[in-house]
Parts: C-alpha cells; sequence; structure tokens
C-alpha cells in the first residue's frame, strides 16, 4: 500500500508541476494575474507531494519492503539503517527522485526567499524549474519508476554496491545533487531574463546568493567525493579524472566563471550575454553529467543497447532543455545590451582572463569526457583518456589563472593601471616568490621547477589576498560578509594548490611483502605488520590487520587496514588503514595473503594531502559567507516596493509588446 | 539580431547529431583499418628483462595477443583479472605494451610496481615511453587488445576493457580458429 501511495503522490507531483510549468509562464506574457500567482503556491505543493513520494520509497527501503523492486535489487536485511536510507540514492530509479525533490525544494525555497521579486520574473522562474521537473518526473515513470513491485516476493534483496556502503558516500550524492540542481536557479533565472529582455543589477543581486548556495554545495560535494575515493578505493589518489568525476567538475568549474561574471553583470552592467550563457551552460553540464552517468553510456560499454528507452528519453531531455534555451538565447541574447564599458586593464578584463581560462578547462574536461563516446559513435567500446591527457592540459592553465587571481584583488572597476597594480603587489609577488624559493630548497635541498611554481601560486593568491583585506582599512568585524568570503575561498584554493603540489611530487608508496613481525621503513616511517585476525560485521566479513607505525624507534601510531568481503556476488574491498595529520597521511591498503603467514601491503605516505580538502572546506565555507551577505538581503527589501511599482507597469503597458516580442 | 549568437545552439546542435549517431549506430559494424593489415612493427625495450628488446618478428609463426596498457589506466586495472584468466586459461603468449608509463617523468617505475602488485601475466612487458609504436598501432586509448594470426596479420581489435562476456563469445572463439589455420 505504501509504494502505492508514493507512486500516487508522484504523479500528483508532476500534475503540480505542469501546472507550474505552463500557467504561471502563460500568465506572465498575458497579463493574467491569477495565473502568474499560480506559481509560488505550486512550487510548495510540488515539494509537499514529491516528499510524501520520496519517504514512502524511503518506508520502504528501512522496512525491507522486497516486494518493491528497487528495493530488493539495493537494499537487504544485513544492512546498518543507514546505509538501507543511502540505498536509496544508490541507483538510478531513487537517485532520480532526490533529484526531483531536491529540485521541487530548490523550487519551493525560492518561492519562499523571493518575496522581493517582481511577480513577473518569480513566476517565469518558479514555471522554468516546474518544466525541468516535468522532464524528470515523466522520465522516472515512463522508464524507471521506484515503486515498482514484483510479483515474487524475494525473501532477501540483492544489495547496494559494497563501494557505496559508507557514511562518506551516504551523504556525498545528497550534496552533489544539491548543487546540480541548484544549478538551475541561475539558468530559471537567466531563461526568465530573456523572456523578459531585460536583465540589471537586481537581477543579479537575486541570482548571485542562488548560484553562491549551489556552488558551495558542488564544492563540498566534490571534496567528499575526493575524500571518499582516497579512503575508500585503497589506491591512496584522490582524483582519477574519472566520467563520474569530470561530470561533477564542469558545472564546478562552469559555475565559478559564472559566480564572478555575475559580479561583474552587477556591479558593472558588463557581461551580461555572457552571464547568461554562463548559467545555461552551468545547467546543462550538470543535466548532462548526471545524465552520462546516471545512464551509464560512459561506465558501461552496453548501456544504451541494454535499455534503449532510457537513452534515447535523456537524449530527447537534453535536446530539448538545452536546445530551448539556446534557441532562446540566440533569438534574444542581443536585448541584452551591456552598458558598462572598460579599459584592458580594469578588474573587468582581469575578471575575463579567469573567465576565458575556466572556459577552456570545462571544455577540456567535457572533451576528455566525452572523447569515449566520440569514439564508441566513431566506432569502438570505452577507452580511457586518461590522466596525462587531463594533467597536460589543466594544470598549465591553472597556473596562468593563479597568477592573474592575486592581482585581480587588487584591480579596479573600469580603468587601472599596471604601475598601481604592481605598486601594491609587490609585496605579496616578492613575498611569494621567495617562500617559493626557499622553502623547498631548505626541506628538500634540491631544486624542482613544478614545486616552485605549486608553492609560488599558493603563497601568491594567500598573501595577496591576505594583504588586501588588510590594505581595505577599516576593522575587519565591519567588513561586508562577501569580502570575507571571498578572501577566504580564495585562501581555500591556495591551500588546496599547495597540497595538490606537495602531494603529487612527494608522496612515496611501496608495495611489500610483509611477515607478521617484519617490518619496512618507508619515508622515514618504520612500519611493522603486528598481527591479523579476522571480524565480522553485519554487512561484511574482513581481515584486519594491525599495523604500528614508528619514527625513529618511537611508536607514533597503530592502524588497521582491512580486506572486507561484502558476501557473494561483490568485490573484496580495500579499507585502508589512515593516521591522519595536518602535514602527512599515513596510509596502509593491506592486499592478498602471500602464503601461510604473509601478506601484501601497500604502503603510503601522503605528505599534505589534507589540505586538498581543508582547502576545499575553506572554499565552500567562503561561498557560503557571501551568500549571506546583508546586501542581498537588504536590497531585497528595498526592491520590494520598487519592483511591485516595476511588475505593474510593466503588466499594464507592455502585455502585448512583451508577447509579440516572444513570438 | 545577431548571428554570433546562435554559434552556441550551432555548437549544441553538432554535439546533440554525436550523441544521436551514438545513440542509432551499432559500434560493432565499423572495422578499424588495422584489420587484415600485417601487424606495424616496433622494436622495443623490455620491462620483465632490462637491457633485452622484443620485436614483432620475434612473435612471428604463432598466434598472439597485444596488449597496451598503462599504470595510469582505471580500466586497465578493471580488465586485468579477466586477461590474466584468459592468458593462464588460452596459454596465449601476450605481448604487454607499457604505454606512455614506465620511465617518463609523471609516472617513473609506477609500472613496475603495478605488475608486482596485479600479478604479470605477459610472455613479455615493452616499453613504448613516448608512445610512437602506440601511434603505429593507431591507438585511440588505453586499454586495447589485438589478436594477431600466425601469418602476423592483425585480425582483431578489442578497444576498451575486455570483459568477461566478451572473452567467452569472440575472444576464445577466435583464438581456436586462428590456431587451426596454417602458419
Amino acid at each position: 500500500m505504501i509504494p502505492e501511495i508514493g507512486h500516487f503522490a508522484l504523479v500528483l507531483a508532476l500534475s503540480v508541476a505542469l501546472v507550474q510549468g505552463v500557467f504561471p509562464l502563460w500568465g506572465s506574457f498575458t497579463g493574467k494575474l491569477q495565473w502568474i500567482s499560480m506559481a509560488r503556491p505550486a512550487a510548495f505543493a510540488q515539494l509537499f507531494f514529491l516528499v510524501i513520494s520520496f519517504a514512502c520509497l524511503l518506508y520502504a527501503f528501512v522496512s525491507d519492503d522486497f516486494s518493491v523492486l528497487y528495493v530488493a535489487s539495493n537494499s537487504n536485511t544485513q544492512m546498518p539503517t543507514i546505509f538501507k536510507v543511502s540505498a536509496l540514492w544508490g541507483a538510478h530509479e531513487g537517485s532520480l527522485l532526490l533529484w526531483a525533490m531536491v529540485l521541487a525544494g530548490w523550487g519551493a525555497a525560492v518561492a519562499f526567499f523571493g518575496k522581493g521579486i517582481p511577480s513577473l520574473m518569480l513566476a517565469r522562474v518558479l514555471s522554468i524549474m516546474g518544466l525541468i521537473c516535468v522532464g524528470f518526473m515523466l522520465f522516472m515513470l515512463m522508464t524507471s519508476n521506484p515503486f515498482e513491485r514484483l510479483v515474487n516476493i524475494p525473501l532477501q534483496g540483492r544489495q547496494l554496491n559494497p563501494l557505496l556502503q559508507d557514511i562518506g558516500l551516504a551523504i556525498h550524492p545528497p550534496l552533489l545533487y544539491m548543487g546540480y540542481v541548484g544549478m538551475s536557479v541561475a539558468f530559471s533565472f537567466a531563461m526568465a531574463a530573456m523572456m523578459g529582455g531585460k536583465l540589471d543589477a537586481a537581477w543579479a543581486r537575486w541570482a548571485r546568493p542562488w548560484t553562491n548556495f549551489a556552488w558551495v554545495c558542488l564544492t563540498f560535494g566534490i571534496a567528499l567525493g575526493s575524500w571518499w575515493a582516497y579512503y575508500e578505493l585503497g589506491w591512496g589518489g584522490w582524483w582519477f579524472w574519472d566520467p563520474v568525476e569530470n561530470a561533477s567538475l564542469m558545472p564546478w568549474i562552469v559555475g565559478t566563471a559564472l559566480i564572478h561574471s555575475l559580479a561583474v553583470t552587477e556591479k558593472r552592467a558588463s557581461f551580461k550575454v555572457w552571464t547568461v550563457l554562463l548559467a545555461i551552460l552551468a545547467f546543462s553540464l550538470s543535466l548532462l553529467g548526471t545524465f552520462l552517468v546516471r545512464s551509464g553510456v560512459l561506465t558501461s560499454v552496453h548501456s544504451f543497447a541494454s535499455d534503449p528507452a532510457r537513452g534515447l528519453f535523456i537524449l530527447i531531455f537534453l535536446l530539448v532543455v538545452i536546445g530551448s534555451s539556446l534557441l532562446l538565447f540566440a533569438f534574444r541574447a542581443h536585448k541584452l545590451k551591456s552598458t558598462g564599458t572598460f579599459s584592458l586593464i580594469s578588474r573587468e578584463s582581469g575578471l575575463l582572463v579567469n573567465n576565458v581560462i575556466l572556459m577552456v578547462m570545462a571544455a577540456t574536461v567535457l572533451l576528455g569526457t566525452l572523447y569515449p563516446l566520440i569514439i564508441d559513435a566513431l566506432g569502438s567500446g570505452k577507452i580511457s583518456v586518461g590522466p596525462p591527457y587531463f594533467n597536460a592540459i589543466i594544470v598549465p592553465l591553472a597556473l596562468v589563472l593563479f597568477f592573474v587571481m592575486g592581482f585581480g584583488f587588487y584591480l579596479r572597476w573600469k580603468k587601472d593601471s599596471i604601475e598601481r597594480v604592481l605598486r601594491k603587489t609587490w609585496i605579496p609577488l616578492a613575498a611569494a616568490l621567495l617562500i617559493a624559493l626557499i622553502v623547498p630548497w631548505l626541506m628538500t635541498s634540491e631544486f624542482n621547477i613544478k614545486t616552485i611554481l605549486g608553492l609560488f601560486a599558493g603563497s601568491w593568491i594567500s598573501l595577496s589576498a591576505l594583504m588586501w583585506i588588510l590594505s581595505l582599512g577599516s576593522s575587519p568585524f565591519k567588513l561586508p560578509l562577501a569580502t570575507w568570503g571571498s578572501v577566504i575561498a580564495h585562501i581555500g584554493m591556495a591551500i588546496t594548490v599547495v597540497g595538490i603540489t606537495v602531494v603529487s611530487l612527494y608522496d612515496s608508496e611501496k608495495d611489500v611483502r610483509l611477515e607478521q613481525g617484519q617490518s619496512y621503513e618507508l619515508a622515514g616511517y618504520t612500519y611493522t605488520f603486528k598481527n591479523i585476525e579476522s571480524i565480522k560485521v553485519d554487512n561484511y566479513s574482513a581481515n584486519r590487520a594491525t599495523m604500528d607505525v614508528s619514527q625513529n624507534g618511537k611508536l607514533i601510531t597503530t592502524v588497521y587496514p582491512e580486506k572486507r568481503d561484502y558476501g557473494p556476488g561483490a568485490m573484496p574491498m580495500t579499507e585502508a588503514g589512515i593516521d591522519a595529520g595536518f602535514t602527512r597521511d599515513l596510509f596502509v591498503a593491506l592486499g592478498e595473503q602471500l602464503g601461510n603467514n604473509a601478506w601484501s601491503f601497500r604502503l603510503y605516505h601522503k605528505p599534505f594531502v589534507r589540505w586538498i580538502w581543508l582547502g576545499g572546506i575553506l572554499m565552500g565555507l567562503g561561498g557560503l559567507l557571501a551568500a549571506f551577505d546583508k546586501r542581498y538581503r537588504r536590497v531585497r527589501r528595498r526592491s520590494l516596493q520598487v519592483s511591485q511599482r516595476d511588475t505593474q507597469s510593466e503588466q499594464t503597458t507592455k502585455p502585448s509588446s512583451l508577447s509579440g516580442a516572444s513570438a | 539580431m545577431n548571428k554570433k549568437f546562435f554559434i552556441p545552439l550551432i555548437a549544441f546542435a553538432a554535439l546533440a547529431g554525436l550523441m544521436l549517431f551514438g545513440l542509432s549506430n551499432d559500434p560493432k559494424l565499423i572495422p578499424s583499418p588495422f584489420i587484415g593489415k600485417p601487424a606495424p612493427e616496433f622494436n622495443l625495450p623490455r620491462l620483465d628483462k632490462p637491457g633485452e628488446t622484443l620485436s614483432v618478428d620475434d612473435m612471428k609463426g604463432k598466434v598472439w595477443i597485444l596488449n597496451l596498457w598503462a599504470s595510469w589506466c582505471v580500466s586497465c586495472r578493471a580488465e586485468h583479472r579477466v586477461l590474466s584468466d584468459l592468458i593462464a586459461k588460452e596459454k596465449i603468449p601476450t605481448v604487454g605494451l607499457n604505454y606512455k608509463d614506465y620511465g617518463t617523468e609523471d609516472y617513473g617505475d609506477a609500472a613496475k610496481q603495478w605488475l608486482d602488485t596485479l600479478g604479470n601475466p605477459y610472455y613479455a612487458v615493452v616499453i613504448d615511453k613516448d608512445g610512437m609504436a602506440g601511434i603505429d598501432w593507431g591507438v585511440v586509448g588505453v586499454p586495447e587488445t589485438f589478436i594477431m594470426d600466425k601469418k602476423g596479420i592483425v585480425r582483431y581489435k578489442f578497444t576498451g576493457p575486455v570483459y568477461q562476456e566478451a572473452v567467452d563469445k569472440t575472444l576464445i572463439p577466435l583464438l581456436e580458429k586462428l590456431r587451426k589455420e596454417e602458419g
């Protein structure tokens, strides 16, 4: 019964979303106030029904209702409750439901907090979000219904992929989805602006906090995913340029560009067309990414063949959403005139460089990710383009980006001079060079250009950011949150850069065969294999080794690497033993048994690897602070009166011209 | 109206066309240009026996496999067990071509550790550090697997990681057929 309620609620949500997608939009062109005012209640109703639907599926998972096909194939009674919950979004159907619910959640949030937005604009934004949700729910109901029942009810379910039975993975997908779907808000704002043919500073101020929130979710989601891959896969790597990772990285890169371009649009009424295009791209890439990953186009050779209906629907949906938005762009973008002018040396130019580099990066990742698909289309199977390609292009681009980034803080809007900027920046520039040259020499007494470049980038960004906030003169507590957010986020970037540089160049790893009692020394640490035991937990059994790590004869830590067996049909999983530290991680992965007493181990010394994620956390925090800046709230209140006047005048005087222009 | 605003739309249309093509086309129907041609020559240093080299000529007279791999390639890790089983079961001499990996600045001796950890199923492993042999063989990505007959003609190419179903249904029958042919 409960699954049927869930199914029914999903159908109801679809109907509401249809209403939300059609009537307010229609009303906004014909001037029907009743239809326009349907947008907000519809957004709340849609969320309401999707929450019911989601709760029903959740109940089916928690109560082990194996009469539901989706539950039976992804969960079993042995799994701890937390993983029964996360199993909901562990596969295709459930993650679509989560997607739809999160999308409805963003819609309701916009409806709730967007009281200051002119009702015409709000109606259009909510309508477009409703239409996107219609697509998702249709997809779910037509090809991937999570509530489908089984005739022969199994006693026990299959299980969630053991890789996903992990706390990191329980929260990572929802966060990423929040980010992906959040980009739909900026997208809808951009579409609404093009329909209205007007894009002003107020528009940018409405769109900015939402874009920031979405970007923050993506940042945390990606950092969490990288951290998970690091400790769960047992290879000690934190980024693999795998299609799934790339799918989340592309919207992040474009989202970063969008945040910066929105700043120009708000402050200088420039970059308008570009901002709108970025908003479309960011969401398109989110869609493309989710679908490429979720449909299995890139992870399995046979995905399209196995379910052509699904593949075709995905393609049609992408065509409709991206195609129609780009079509609208092609016909309406010329209306969005940028009025602000700027000279070659100005903050606008700096941000333009930022945007161009970020877009080239995103295109690089897109090409590398789609390349296997292109090859596939031209006649072969799945291939891996591999890190050499990505590293060769992304790293030099990033270095240029970081170099410009430091100057960016000091650049003035509109017009600046090189002399003035250099006068302001020579101290951090020189200090960063000094650090980059001296620190590696002191630590390793060798001269490695890569280390120097990485350290220079890191210290240059953080020093210039710090000096900039000090040079603003006023008390740090009086500065706007956005300023703080910007500085913290950029310092986060710097910390990540330093982490990546050091761990890529100075990590050491060794595969060793150890008998009980034997030791091995790596990077100054002695690893001693003490013993190994078999343990049994609810959802798996494991061999767990005990390994002491000492330095200069002093015991530092004991780690317990495991090899887990999740039962028949599942690959054995490696659970690494990690001693995390601020300046280094000691990482031990247990391998195979080699003879009686001997096991193979992989030992790693990973200097500064934590900095990668620490930087990610700071970036996210920075974005969050910026999104909460007072300015956005104040403007919202002030614009309430102004915009109501605006809306009325647009509605009374312009309906005919508006609908004429859109035809 | 400004024509440049149509550029994103046109670019997307091209991309969509590509995806539509991928969806509607049976990829197996398009042959690789290397099938039916003599195996491209190489003479490369061996990773497993330093100081020695191996050339395509050394493999003449028997049915053999060339498998391209690299330690940086995640899919290679995925196919390793399937490939090892195939080699052990069919006792088929297989040359591993280590592509842009061993001895490079970025990866050093990662390939060696890879073999030590996962096992070395290969008859010989040769080093294609700068990828020149890869170009001759028309490599588009890693992993790729070629099957040569006794006359040294390329008879089959498998792109991407080999999986069990492909081994059972395609590779093993083909190997058996090729072994029955005259040398």
